[in-house]
């Protein structure tokens, strides 16, 4: 069938059926990895659960992590957004909560799932745990969103790479920042057509993206830009699911990224030996961590 | 590749190869010891050996050798727990001549004084590859269930080892010899199909010239 060798053929299929592209992907595997759907929808769910209690650990203000870079940020997220003092708003307010501490969590040795990696882990959680909230959607609806995020992930996987090794952050935060964005597209009742342009609009945004991780971790920028891509998951939804579409399509974006990461210098692809890793702050930290290395 | 690849797996953080990667390392070292450790030294080398505190991967790689899983969240209390249970860990910094950049060289002993060896990479998204046990050349990445087999290098061990297998209905999807010296001692590698019981593998361990046969459980 070819439906995660091209978000082309994986829109197609759900227009043929007439299904939301979450129910092909789960009969298709299903039928592929020979169990029944009910099965795959609970081993799902139980990702769906770590995804929460992720988020509930991440908000604790002691969070500190082995090398004490990171800790705190999605606390001092929450009391801004609970004490009405952020400016976007409880819904995008709570979704940069989210993504934070679920990243946090992950810097702290915590438990959480790896959506496609664990340095991009916070993104997904928060996209979907936040129009959960905001829309007061049943635990089956987003948990089926899973599998959409899945299979644009899968195609994404399959045509360029969800690895910072291979293509800088467009891979990881990249990713998961476009299988968030056609997620929340089909949680808020929008086409397939209209999740394949949230994902081309939300990775158009990321090309070039690098990954340049601190000394060497994944904690700076790492967190943040998990609260980045969140932010810029919600622009690809948004506007998809407001009739705008992606001029290139996401096939050819899908294939954009990747021709942009082969072009990256290794020194921009998880090595720490550029961006934000070599500058002045990163070195002198490197060394405060990792003593002369 | 499937749906539980990309959304998935469910892990310790921070890191898919610096943490989770090392975890499998560390189980597979731990069950094939097969008794409780009483001491292990860990040789790092690469990226392993530079950013090991930072990621956990000490505390990932005691944690697997105790028999943890990925996503145990007691990886966090791993060393204070192998304290506990009198296990001693060393670790040590090595440079290993052409090896992947996140190899980590595991021995363990037991309380009889037995002693395993293996030698293992992490190499991305939580994948690994044990390359050495005690000295002999493997290849097992660990995701499917995997026979080892010690035994006398004589003609004949190999064909009875491998019908056995078939005549316990199961299929051979992989299978690699590895030998010291000829005539000597021998490994094979055998990846199943499927699963492979205790009671199926006391049959092979009962064969003359096979001196040891351990199952890998899918890690």
């Amino acid at each position: 069938m070819g439906i995660y060798y091209s978000i082309e053929n994986l829109v197609a299929a759900a227009l043929s059926e007439n299904k939301k592209i979450s129910q092909i992907v789960l009969t298709e595997q299903a039928h592929e990895l020979e169990k029944t759907e009910e099965e795959l929808y609970h081993i799902m769910r139980e990702s769906f659960l770590v995804m929460q209690q992720s988020v509930v650990e991440g908000t604790a203000p002691d969070m500190r992590s082995v090398s004490g870079l990171t800790g705190g940020n999605a606390y001092k997220m929450k009391c801004a957004v609970d004490s009405n003092k952020n400016l976007c708003g409880k819904v995008f307010g709570n979704a940069l909560v989210r993504a934070l501490a679920v990243s946090e969590s992950n810097a702290c040795m915590g438990r959480i799932v790896a959506a496609p990696t664990a340095g991009s882990c916070g993104i997904i959680p928060a996209a979907l745990l936040s129009i959960m909230e905001d829309r007061s959607l049943n635990e089956h609806d987003v948990i089926m969103a899973l599998f959409t995020s899945s299979a644009f992930g899968m195609v994404i996987a399959n045509n360029a790479s969800i690895s910072g090794a291979e293509g800088g952050c467009q891979a990881e935060c990249g990713s998961a920042s476009a299988m968030a964005a056609a997620a929340l597209t089909e949680l808020a009742g929008g086409t397939p057509q209209m999740a394949a342009h949230a994902c081309a609009i939300a990775l158009q945004n990321i090309l070039g993206l690098v990954c340049d991780p601190v000394a060497g971790l994944v904690e700076v920028p790492c967190v943040n830009r998990n609260a980045m891509g969140v932010a810029n998951a919600f622009v690809g939804a948004e506007l998809a699911l407001a009739g705008i579409e992606s001029v290139i399509p996401a096939d050819e974006v899908i294939v954009a990224m990747k021709r942009v990461g082969d072009a990256m210098p290794n020194a921009l692809k998880e090595t720490s030996e550029g961006g934000l890793a070599s500058t002045p702050t990163g070195k002198r930290l490197k060394k405060e961590i990792f003593g002369e290395v | 590749m499937n749906v539980f690849d990309i959304v998935g797996p469910v892990m310790i953080g921070p890191s898919s190869s610096h943490t989770a990667g090392a975890v499998r390392i560390g189980k597979i070292a731990g069950a094939l010891l097969g008794n409780a450790p009483v001491s292990a030294h860990i040789f790092l080398h690469g990226s392993f050996a530079k950013t090991y505190k930072g990621h956990g991967t000490d505390k990932a790689l005691v944690a697997g050798i105790m028999g943890m899983t990925p996503s145990d969240t007691r990886i966090r209390q791993s060393l204070e727990l192998a304290k506990e249970q009198g296990i001693t860990v060393v670790f040590e910094k090595a440079e290993l001549e052409g090896a992947h950049p996140n190899t980590a060289v595991i021995t363990l002993k037991d309380a009889q004084g037995r002693t395993v060896t293996v030698r293992g990479a992490s190499v991305g998204g939580g994948n690994i590859v044990i390359s050495e046990i005690n000295g002999m050349k493997v290849d097992i990445t660990g995701q499917q269930t995997t026979l080892l087999i010690l035994h006398h290098d004589v003609p004949g061990v190999i064909a009875h080892v491998t019908n056995y297998i078939a005549s316990q209905g199961v299929n051979i999807g992989n299978f690699k010899l590895s030998r010291t010296q000829r005539g000597e001692t021998a490994l094979m590698t055998i990846e199943v199909d499927g699963e492979f019981s205790k009671e199926s593998n006391k049959g092979i361990e009962t064969m003359p010239d096979v001196i040891q046969s351990i199952i890998l459980q899918p890690s």
